[in-house]
């Protein structure tokens, strides 16, 4: 058997010989390997980014939702006409529990928000003084809402920082009283700016206590409850607890769905890798072109070197050992292509994430191998038939040359 | 009497030419010692290289036996051929056939790269064989820097690099001038004074009668085989 780096060197010298076909092949691996790795680095930006959205409401958080789940699989609810309905009574009983730290009821609805002769419709938020603390809100300005002001129908507001500046302005809106749809309320807050939070725009929110949201809307009936949790872990305990207290609360019936921050996670993980997988197995296609140029060449190249196979036969190479020298040798030239994509494709992405920092590709390094695997089966694939062909000719015709 | 080191017992081979059949080696019957010094000749298309690819195991019989130092070659995978040729037969063709874009060290030192033996040990033994054979200085040429004559000594190089017991050279001096031919005949003979079994085949008479046993083949037979001193031996 040759030794390893005998056969790299002999390889390396046949390309050398040939540098413009060598280059042509080099390319066209590189360029494919280079494809699915910014293609699949688009995918895997994406799911991190969805992860980064989550993670900043952070990760250990339950959302209870009024209704049964009808769907057997999934993570995402789907759920039924309620039954009966969750109230702010039954988030103050949640938060009993011993494995629960905050717990954010939330009464939602649209209102005209006006100040002066400004106006705004918004998406308007009741919930108490935990909404701002397990939606990790930070307030720019003023204060938010005081414990015991859930008890009593209080009419403060706290505003989002958009809504603040179309009804304000520039100036001071912390002490100034501002009407949601026919009622007064006075400012106490403003939200620090801060981008989209999973589709809603907290900028453009207004947010009022809990008591008044359900005088305001005329209805007790929450839209969902955001538990957070002491102790992540006991995820899975608590979940049970809720949904005991709840069947409890509700004469027996198990009318609610949680849906954890993991579970949702996962879900949309789930979702974006396959797409991924997807994008990077289209692209994969350009390495099966790269493959076909690699056979074709291989075979002008068997041909070429007849008399060369034939030699070495003669000195006592045997077929497998010639078909193995044909196999390297496109083996040596997909790596060489396939290390020069990895780094042309990180190198693409960098410069992406120079230049386009709100969303960053990332190259997943399960895409970076399988790439580089698929690289080199696809070649070995493709030279097998033109190697067989090299291995199987007569040393004797093939001496004699063309 | 010793055994012999090659045997050809009832070798045939025929090659179908259109519809014809064409005995090109027709029950070949031969015994060599080690050590020998044979030259076929014979007029073109007698099967020379043939019988002589066949001892060299590049090409199979159709029947018969073909004993190598004990090795019923005939009866082995191609894997095991490769290694007896490796191991024991050296080539030499008329046309040289070295590698071109490989240096004469290189090319020189093929078998023993082929038979994975380390770097250091190789151009130790390629150096060796170059100044026994006058060319030290072209260790790092190329192919087409050398002469006929160099060139050809590089691949008798080659060939005695796995120290093989067999030499098989097909019209060595065909493509040299007469000088460089014989040239390298005298050193394919003194190879074969240091013990080698060489078998030469020659369309030169004068080259083909140092030879100390002479055979002649006629359309698929060996129609003489006669030794030096020994006078004619009419071969069966
Ligand atoms: N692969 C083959 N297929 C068909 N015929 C072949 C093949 N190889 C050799 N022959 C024929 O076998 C005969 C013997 O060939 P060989 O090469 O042994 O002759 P030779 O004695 O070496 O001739 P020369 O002196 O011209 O080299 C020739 O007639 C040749 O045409
Ligand atoms: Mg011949």
């Amino acid at each position: 058997m040759i030794k390893l780096v005998d056969r790299w060197q002999f390889s390396l010298k046949v390309m050398a010989m040939y540098p413009g076909r060598t280059l042509v092949l080099v390319l066209a691996v590189a360029i494919g390997v280079s494809s699915v790795l910014l293609l699949t680095s688009i995918g895997e930006g994406a799911r991190l980014y969805i992860n980064k959205e989550f993670n900043s409401i952070g990760s250990d958080l339950l959302i209870v939702l009024p209704g049964k789940k009808q769907t057997s699989g999934g993570s995402l609810p789907f759920y039924s006409t309620t039954p009966r309905e969750l109230t702010w009574r039954d988030a103050l009983a949640i938060k009993q529990l011993s494995n629960v730290e905050f717990v954010a009821p939330i009464n939602a609805g649209t209102a005209l928000v006006s100040a002066g002769n400004l106006s705004r419709e918004v998406i308007t938020i009741g919930s108490t003084s935990d909404f701002l603390i397990v939606r990790k809100l930070v307030l720019a300005k003023g204060r938010g809402f005081y414990h015991s002001e859930q008890q009593r129908i209080r009419h403060e507001a706290i505003i989002g920082s958009k809504l603040k500046k179309s009804l304000f302005g520039d100036a001071r809106a912390v002490g100034q009283w501002l009407n949601i749809a026919d009622r007064r309320y006075r400012v106490v807050g403003v939200l620090k700016e801060r981008g989209e939070s999973l589709g809603l725009d907290m900028r453009d929110m207004a947010i009022i206590p809990i008591s008044s949201a359900e005088s305001l809307f005329n209805s007790t009936a929450l839209f969902r409850i955001i538990v957070s949790l002491k102790q992540k872990s006991r995820e899975e305990v608590t979940k049970q607890q809720i949904i005991n207290l709840i069947k409890q609360r509700h004469d027996g019936e198990e009318d609610i769905t949680i849906v954890s921050q993991n579970a949702m996670m996962d879900a949309f993980n789930n979702i974006t890798q396959v797409v991924t997988i997807a994008i990077g197995v289209i692209a994969g296609i350009s390495l099966l072109v790269a493959g076909f140029l690699i056979m074709n060449v291989s075979y002008i190249s068997v041909v070429k070197r007849k008399a060369e196979i034939g030699l070495l036969k003669a000195i006592g190479a045997s077929s497998n050992e010639v078909q193995l020298l044909f196999l390297q040798e496109s083996s040596v030239l997909t790596i060489i292509g396939a290390v020069l994509g990895v780094t042309l494709g990180y190198a693409l992405v960098f410069t992406s994430n120079a230049f386009i920092p709100y969303f960053s590709l990332a190259i997943p390094l399960w895409s970076t191998l399988t790439t580089l695997i698929v690289a080199v089966l696809i070649s070995i694939g493709f030279t097998w038939f033109p190697a067989k062909k090299a291995s199987s000719l007569d040393p004797v015709i093939a001496m004699r040359g063309n | 009497m010793t055994k012999p080191l090659i045997n050809l017992n009832e070798i045939n081979k025929c090659y179908q030419v259109g519809d014809q059949p064409l005995q090109v080696l027709n029950n070949i019957k031969l015994n060599i010692d080690s050590g020998e010094y044979i030259s076929i000749m014979g007029p073109s298309g007698s099967g020379k290289s043939t019988l002589l690819n066949m001892i060299g195991l590049l090409d199979r019989p159709d029947s018969g036996q073909l004993i190598i130092d004990d090795i019923p070659t005939h009866a082995l995978e191609e894997e095991q051929r490769a290694k007896v040729r490796r191991n024991n037969i050296g080539f030499i063709f008329q046309n040289f056939q070295l590698i071109p874009r490989l240096t004469a060290e290189e090319n020189a030192a093929l078998p023993m790269m082929l038979a994975g033996i380390d770097i250091k040990i190789r151009k130790q033994r390629v150096a060796e064989l170059f100044s026994q054979l006058g060319i030290e200085q072209r260790l790092h040429h190329l192919p087409k820097q050398l002469s006929g004559g160099q060139l050809q000594r590089v691949a008798i190089a080659r060939a005695m690099v796995m120290s093989p017991k067999i030499l098989l050279a097909d019209e060595p001096t065909g493509n040299l001038d007469q000088r460089s031919g014989w040239d390298v005949i005298d050193v394919l003979e003194s190879l074969n004074t240091e013990g080698i079994t060489l078998l030469v085949v020659t369309h030169d008479l004068q080259l083909g009668q140092r030879a100390a046993r002479q055979l002649a083949m006629v359309d698929g037979k060996i129609s003489e085989d006669c030794t030096k001193g020994e006078g004619h031996d009419q071969a069966s």
